[in-house]
């Protein structure tokens, strides 16, 4: 019997229920306001008292009003058709949703039940399987859908029939499964499950052994994420974050991509939604929007469901990583998920923690970031989630709760820079105070020798340090003049600004420069390495400057050219003159 | 507002703050409207029987005997045509000695429209202005503040801007206004002779702070009804948005709720952001444009309203003096619009970004020269050239009394370039050097 109960306090989304009957921590209710039911999660339990999270606007609710738990957490339902798909955070379709408004209390269906998908078994009678274990696959796009055994069940079974090939709907029984007291379990194509337990049924989650190309020269080349890895931007408004995150999910070299837009702008979805369409996959040659699926939670819907957005794109990556896939999370951004967290906890009257957020959000935080990774499944594949997250500090200050708890959590940090966003240096990521932890990880650096260059991250530390170099010489000169400083200092200089402009710059709105393969990443960062290897004699600072500008020009010219292509060739010709000449 | 008959009138207050009473009532529904001793207030928290009014009017004088009745609706506003040229209090009464409008009335601070069924903005709205056209282009559907000290001309930027822009209506939502610059905005916008599409709701200085909370909801719900009803494309302004944060602070302070930054509500972020994202471009063409003002401390926009106000725009506009020419700009550097890259080279000139870049990377160049000069320091020939053009560069392009059109501006840009630099020195690329260059 499910418990009941009645309305006795509302303060905006925070409503308190007296229960007549057993009722758990995070479980769902229905509250009957207005003749619409609206959507609930118990946050807390005092005695009689239920206080409950509402998904919805609870303007109108009264107290007295009617509610119904509903003996579950918040569940998704995961199966064929949830790629391409546009969800709220509570995984409601917003594109089967009618009229323009969102309306309260209307929830719609995430998958499509009379679709036909092309069902291909792969387990046999007889076979003894566990949750997770592929039992068919249907293609989904070009994707190779795994129908596994429910993440739920418990122990060992034994196939008892599968369905052969064909036609079926996804509510059709694709496999019978016996268990171990004998009894016949049916398998359809889908499956729920709560959002905030991560799915297990893998072997192992070793560490990350591979890089994950984005095609940004700055990450790839200069502070490369795993594949399985995680990482988090952080930085002001208007430092280029969600131009950063979007180049990264067009670019990924990912199978699967779930973009969590968590509080942000709705302009900002609608540009996935008017591009993803049209875009192409530089690894596939398909549209973009076959492999991603969009989690849209922005920042004037409901702050409860805010909350929840960020699990439900968690549960669908760690969904597809089961079936072998590489999957990347892009969430944006994880502060106004703290902000959902700080908010209830505020209207729960509990103690604050720093800046009034609540005190375990470090442990949220961690805890959520662990749900990523690369796992061995039990037959011996690997699947691998790459989660990467913004961060928007308030007050562009990265001394507050929120970042600080991100950065103990993230392997990598990618710091946007007021200075070079003022500058239009983007991507504004900085490239002393940036690091990935990965970088440190053996098994990495021999994959970046055998696949990229042998001894690539020596060459990378050389180019961090020709950099700093620069930027301790900037100094000198800015304190001591162009006149007070040696030669040397302003060859130094210009040697970490052609780095700058030629490798750490990219152009994120042009068709050529926005996307670096690595093997152009290493051609450039070879060519410009040799550049700075050189010595050059120059009479004055004016001529050095004038040098320099030119040969960044050129260089530049050849970002925005095909790679090898006539032009490229062309430019990388007048380069080698000018700098033949100049030496 | 008027009492019905039926309506059950209470009259024991249980407690009173400076914003807010509570009194014990039953069948009450959250966010709906009361009159407390003849003065309009909302519920905003109900425990067991205890209900909490917001009094938009402050309490001064209320009694504990004061007579409350409960309407049983949200604030609503009624909309139609008649709208159109008349002027609001936070109400939505006249207060232009007009007769009261006739319309639907609508519920204000309504649902958010389904994010898969907004279109991309796609259609500048020029100004006239360089540093909005050139630099940080206008679109509509988007939404900026302009980030400003008390001191700068903000007000009249903003109703330069809405005159010059090319919409159907405007809105201006005018919260703690001071009656001089109500009255500027309504001198303007009838001197111009644009009195027919405008519609203003205002709360002046002179009104207790509470009320408006109610402002932007019912400019946006006006906003809504012709983008929504009529297609049309609505510019709302909302000036100052500081004032309402600082109205949402009192009250949830006065509700004894833990403030966090600043001491502003934990809940400052979704407040605005709900304000802020009824900005929108519709599928059936309407649309609605939100430029808004806050003001800042002494330029300081770590402060938690420009900063959650950041996050959630689409840009923000700064304005400064510049003093090479002595002319108000909108700066170049922090400036930002979000949605530029949407029309840049699209609806404008393919040069469009490439000239908006270099020009703000050699204005930039110009400030470090700037720096040397301030040090001591020699200045080369390349810091000399970069310093003449950026006081070319305020003067005939930034500077906000100048009014071109888009071309007219990227035309100037290459002017400045010929005349102060050398092709590879714009770092621009070759296609537009060899289509637009002028000059050696």
């Amino acid at each position: 019997m499910k418990s009941t109960g009645k309305v006795t306090g509302i303060v905006s989304n925070l409503v308190t229920v007296l229960v007549d009957g057993p009722v758990s921590q995070n479980e769902i209710c229905h509250i009957e306001c207005e003749g619409t039911n609206l959507m609930a999660e118990v946050i807390k339990v005092n005695g009689k008292q239920a206080a409950v999270q509402v998904f919805e606007s609870t303007r109108g609710l009264k107290n007295g009003d009617k509610v119904t738990f509903e003996d579950k957490m918040l569940e998704v339902t995961l199966g064929p058709g949830l790629l391409s798909s546009c969800y709220d955070g509570l995984q409601n379709d917003l594109t089967t949703m009618t009229g323009v408004f969102l309306k309260r209390g209307e929830y719609t269906d995430p998958l499509n039940h009379e679709k036909l998908w092309d069902f291909t078994p792969l387990a046999k009678a007889g076979d003894k399987v566990v949750a997770a274990d592929w039992l068919g696959e249907v293609k989904e796009g070009w994707l190779p859908h795994k129908i596994m055994v429910p993440f739920s069940f418990k122990g060992e079974y034994t196939v008892k029939s599968v369905a052969p090939a064909g036609q079926y709907n996804i509510d059709a029984v694709v496999a019978v499964l016996t268990g171990a007291d004998g009894e016949d379990v049916n398998v359809t194509m889908t499956q729920k499950w709560p959002v905030k337990v991560a799915i297990k049924g893998y072997r192992e989650k070793p560490r990350p052994s591979r890089i994950m190309e984005t095609g940004v020269r700055v990450i790839d080349t200069l502070n490369p994420i795993a594949e399985g890895g995680t990482g988090f931007i952080p930085g002001p408004f208007g430092c280029g974050k969600t131009v950063l995150q979007h180049a990264i999910a067009k670019q990924g070299d990912a199978e699967v991509i779930v973009m969590a837009a968590c509080g942000e702008r709705a302009n900002e979805v609608v540009e996935i939604f008017t591009e993803f369409p049209e875009l192409i996959d530089p690894h596939t040659g398909r549209k973009l929007m076959e492999r991603t699926t969009i989690i849209c939670n922005t920042s004037n819907m409901p702050v409860a469901a805010r909350e929840a957005s960020v699990y439900t794109a968690m549960t669908i990556c760690e969904y597809y990583r089961a079936m072998g896939l590489k999957v990347l999370l892009l969430a944006d951004s994880t502060s106004r998920w703290a902000q959902a967290l700080r908010e209830m906890s505020n209207r729960l009257e509990e103690l604050p923690g720093a800046d009034a957020f609540p005190v375990d959000l470090s442990a949220i935080i961690s805890n959520f970031y662990a749900r990523a990774g690369m796992v061995v499944l039990n037959n011996g594949q690997t699947g691998s989630v790459t989660f990467i997250g913004t961060v928007s500090p308030a007050g562009g200050n990265l001394k507050e709760p929120v970042t600080e708890s991100t950065k103990k959590a993230a392997r990598c940090f990618y710091a946007l820079e007021q200075n070079r966003a003022d500058k239009k240096r983007y991507p504004a990521v900085n490239p002393i105070d940036s690091y990935s932890k990965y970088l440190e990880y053996p098994e990495i650096c021999e994959y970046l020798s055998e696949t990229v260059a042998p001894g690539w991250v020596e060459k990378v530390e050389k180019t961090k340090n020709i950099i700093r170099k620069g930027r301790d010489a900037q100094e000198q000169i800015n304190i001591l003049g162009d006149d007070g400083v040696p030669m040397t200092y302003h060859e130094i200089f210009w040697k970490s600004e052609l780095i700058d402009f030629v490798i750490l710059q990219q152009d994120a709105f042009d068709a050529i420069d926005s996307v670096t393969p690595m093997d152009r990443q290493k051609y450039m960062l070879e060519l410009v390495l040799g550049i700075c290897d050189k010595d050059f004699t120059f009479e004055d600072f004016e001529q050095c400057r004038i040098f320099f500008k030119e040969m960044i020009n050129l260089l530049k010219q050849m970002n925005y050219s095909e790679f090898k292509g006539e032009n490229f060739n062309k430019y990388q010709e007048q380069l080698k003159t000018l700098i033949d000449n100049g030496k | 507002m008027a009492n019905k008959a039926y309506q059950r009138i209470y009259t024991q207050l249980e407690a009173i703050t400076k914003a807010t009473v509570t009194l014990k009532a039953s069948g009450v529904s959250n966010d709906e409207l009361a009159v407390v001793d003849g003065r309009l207030a909302q519920v905003v928290k109900t425990k067991g029987d205890h209900i909490t009014l917001q009094v938009f009017s402050g309490t001064e004088g209320i009694p504990t005997d004061a007579e409350v009745t409960f309407l049983g609706v949200p604030p609503s506003l009624k909309v139609g045509d008649q709208l159109a040229g008349r002027f609001f209090n936070a109400y939505g009464e006249p207060i232009d000695g007009g007769p009261a409008i006739d319309g639907e009335e609508r519920q204000i601070g309504g649902p958010s429209v389904n994010p898969y069924k907004r279109r991309q903005p796609s259609e500048i709205i020029p100004t006239g202005i360089a540093g909005i056209d050139l630099n940080n282009t206008l679109v509509s559907g988007q939404k900026i503040p302009f980030f400003a000290d008390a001191d700068q001309p903000y007000n009249n930027v903003m109703a330069q801007v809405a005159l010059r822009a090319d919409v159907d209506k405007i809105i201006l939502g005018g919260m703690g206004l001071s009656n001089d610059d109500y009255l500027y905005f309504k001198h303007e916008f009838e001197s111009a002779g644009a009195l027919d599409k405008i519609i203003s709701f205002v709360n002046t200085t002179e009104q207790p702070p509470v009320e408006r909370l109610l402002i932007p909801d019912m400019a946006l719900t006006a906003a809504e009804y012709f983008a929504v009803e009529k297609n049309e494309k609505v510019l709302v302004l909302l000036t100052d948005m500081t004032l309402y944060a600082d109205a949402l602070s009192i009250v949830s302070n006065r509700m004894d709720q833990i403030p966090s930054k600043d001491s502003m509500p934990g809940s400052l972020y979704s407040d605005l952001a709900k304000i802020y994202e009824k900005a929108v471009q519709l599928p059936d063409g309407g649309s609605i444009t939100i430029i808004a003002v806050t003001t800042l401390n002494d330029g300081d926009i770590t402060h938690a309203v420009p900063d959650n106000t950041g996050y959630i725009t689409e840009g923000q506009l700064y304005l400064r003096t510049d003093p090479d020419s002595g002319k108000v700009i909108i700066d170049p550097f922090r400036s930002l619009s979000r949605l530029k890259q949407l029309v840049q080279g699209k609806k404008t000139r393919d040069d469009h970004s490439q000239v908006m870049n270099a020009s703000v990377r050699l204005y930039s160049d110009a400030q470090n020269a700037k720096t040397k000069l301030e040090n001591g320091f020699d200045l080369s020939d390349y810091d000399l050239r970069c310093l003449d053009y950026a006081k070319a560069y305020a003067t005939r392009l930034l500077a906000i009394d100048v009014n071109l059109k888009i071309d007219e501006m990227l035309d100037t840009a290459w002017e400045l370039f010929g005349e102060f630099f050398t092709k590879a020195e714009t770092g621009i690329k070759q296609q537009f050097i060899d289509k637009y260059w002028v000059g050696k």
